[in-house]
């Protein structure tokens, strides 16, 4: 592995700076089970390496019904799982995390990481799509934000600009009264990736269902939502066949890769069989 | 030693260190190679196994994909930090070798780290919440129900460590 020299800055705008001079050369280390891997496998080589655990604006989780949830970039995974406001207003997103890989990478992963790193089958970012979380960037002249829904471009890929940083995910107030559950496929060991996994939230009101969001993670270059069967939900009842063929309607939103966790087609087609699954245990859930 | 090392000191078992070395190299490399604490081993080298599992802060990781910057001025606990300063086992350990919850040994200084983080934060698990947190840590030897049987049998004993 190749060495590189460690800069810790203490502030966002401090680091922001180091990410904008060092340029090809910086990377952002957040955790580093994505980087650490990377650079140990040889697949990433950078000179220098910009820390961000020293940075206490970055940490921490705060929440409130009515200002909704905001996680800190550095928010360890393990923190979304357990902690009370997470569990209590958005335990969908607590259950997705808790979904992730083992504790021992929960401990160390972090929220802005796995947005980032991009990969296009980790847990956190479709449940994050189901809560219409919005992700936000500093760069050196500007702050802007971005859904979470529209924050990937392709394998690996995000609209953050080399000199941003990833500061915080807000899930806004709205969003959290949603029934939201997530479903994630995995045939081979607990710990391992999703082969496919499904995160959907909905609302019913006097046995309608007046929102729907279905977001998928595994089935193609990006996690995505899937529009058509959101929309074929929304003003209908909460009957099995109903269900079912919004569930349909999901695996033509997909492209998935074949590869060692299944073919393209056998992926697409649980992913439509874990949509109706799930969509079901919400519907049950929200009977109670 | 090359152009990018610095002097990088932590907390290893309750007693600060320094090392000068270059910092992202792995903490486990530094344990073992540095430090001369052989106790965390390096088994698949990406963060699955579990055989490399040290405590940063209290908390449960994996020792190689930790770049050793990353831990300047953190408290790292290794299996070697488990036992009472006159060798006096804890009941984690005492159960291991009671239970036979190893057979070869290389993955066991992970699972003893693994199972006392488990019973730090959750002292009385049921045998699910044991399976799932050692979900982790390999073993190519037990089939695993002697492990499961060993971290029940620490908790029943009351505690995870002996401080």
């Amino acid at each position: 592995m190749r060495p590189f020299r460690y800069h810790r800055p203490g502030t966002v705008a401090e680091a922001a700076q180091l990410i904008a001079d060092l340029g090809e050369d910086g990377a952002i280390l957040a955790g580093g089970t994505s980087l650490m891997t990377l650079a140990r496998l040889g697949l990433a080589e950078p000179q220098h390496v910009v820390g961000l655990a020293g940075v206490p604006e970055l940490c921490g989780i705060e929440g409130n019904s009515g200002d909704g949830i905001t996680l800190g970039a550095m928010a360890t995974l393990r923190q979304v799982e357990t902690i009370p406001p997470v569990r209590r207003l958005a335990p969908g997103l607590a259950e997705a995390a808790h979904q992730v890989a083992t504790v021992r990478i929960r401990n160390q992963a972090t929220v802005g990481g796995t947005l980032v790193h991009a990969d296009p089958s980790q847990d956190l970012p479709p449940m994050l799509m189901v809560y219409d979380a919005v992700a936000r960037l500093t760069g050196p002249t500007r702050t802007r934000e971005v859904p979470v829904a529209e924050l990937f471009v392709d394998f690996f890929e995000t609209v953050v600009d080399p000199d941003e940083i990833l500061t915080s995910v807000h899930l806004p107030p709205a969003s959290l009264g949603v029934i939201a559950g997530y479903l994630k496929f995995l045939p081979r060991t607990q710990d391992d990736y999703a082969t496919i996994s499904v995160a959907a939230g909905l609302t019913v009101v006097d046995g309608c269902i007046d929102t729907a969001r279905i977001a998928v993670a595994g089935g193609g270059s990006t996690p995505q939502r899937c529009r058509e069967a959101e929309s074929a939900l929304v003003g209908g009842g909460t009957d099995v066949a109903g269900l079912a063929a919004a569930a349909d309607l999901v695996p033509e939103a997909l492209d998935p890769v074949s590869d060692a966790r299944g073919s393209g087609d056998y992926k697409r087609e649980m992913a439509r069989i874990s949509t109706r699954r799930l969509l079901q245990r919400l519907v049950s859930e929200s009977a109670t | 030693m090359s152009d990018t090392s610095e002097r990088i000191t932590l907390s290893v078992n309750g007693i600060s260190q320094e090392v000068t070395t270059a910092p992202s190299r792995s903490l486990l490399e530094v344990l073992r190679e540095d430090l001369a604490l052989t106790g965390a081993k390096e088994g698949c080298g990406v963060g699955v196994c579990g055989a490399c599992s040290v405590l940063v802060d209290g908390k449960l990781m994996s020792s190689c994909i930790v770049p050793v910057g990353m831990v300047q001025g953190r408290a790292v606990t290794t299996v070697e930090g488990l036992a009472a300063e006159d060798g006096t086992l804890t009941p984690v350990q005492t159960a291991f070798m009671e239970c036979g919850g190893f057979q070869c040994g290389i993955c066991t200084p992970g699972q003893v780290v693994a199972a006392t983080a488990l019973l730090r934060e959750c002292p009385d698990p049921a045998a699910e919440e044991v399976r799932e947190w050692m979900t982790g840590n390999l073993c190519r030897c037990t089939g695993y129900y002697s492990i499961v049987a060993a971290v029940l049998q620490a908790a029943k004993a009351g505690q995870g460590e002996s401080d």
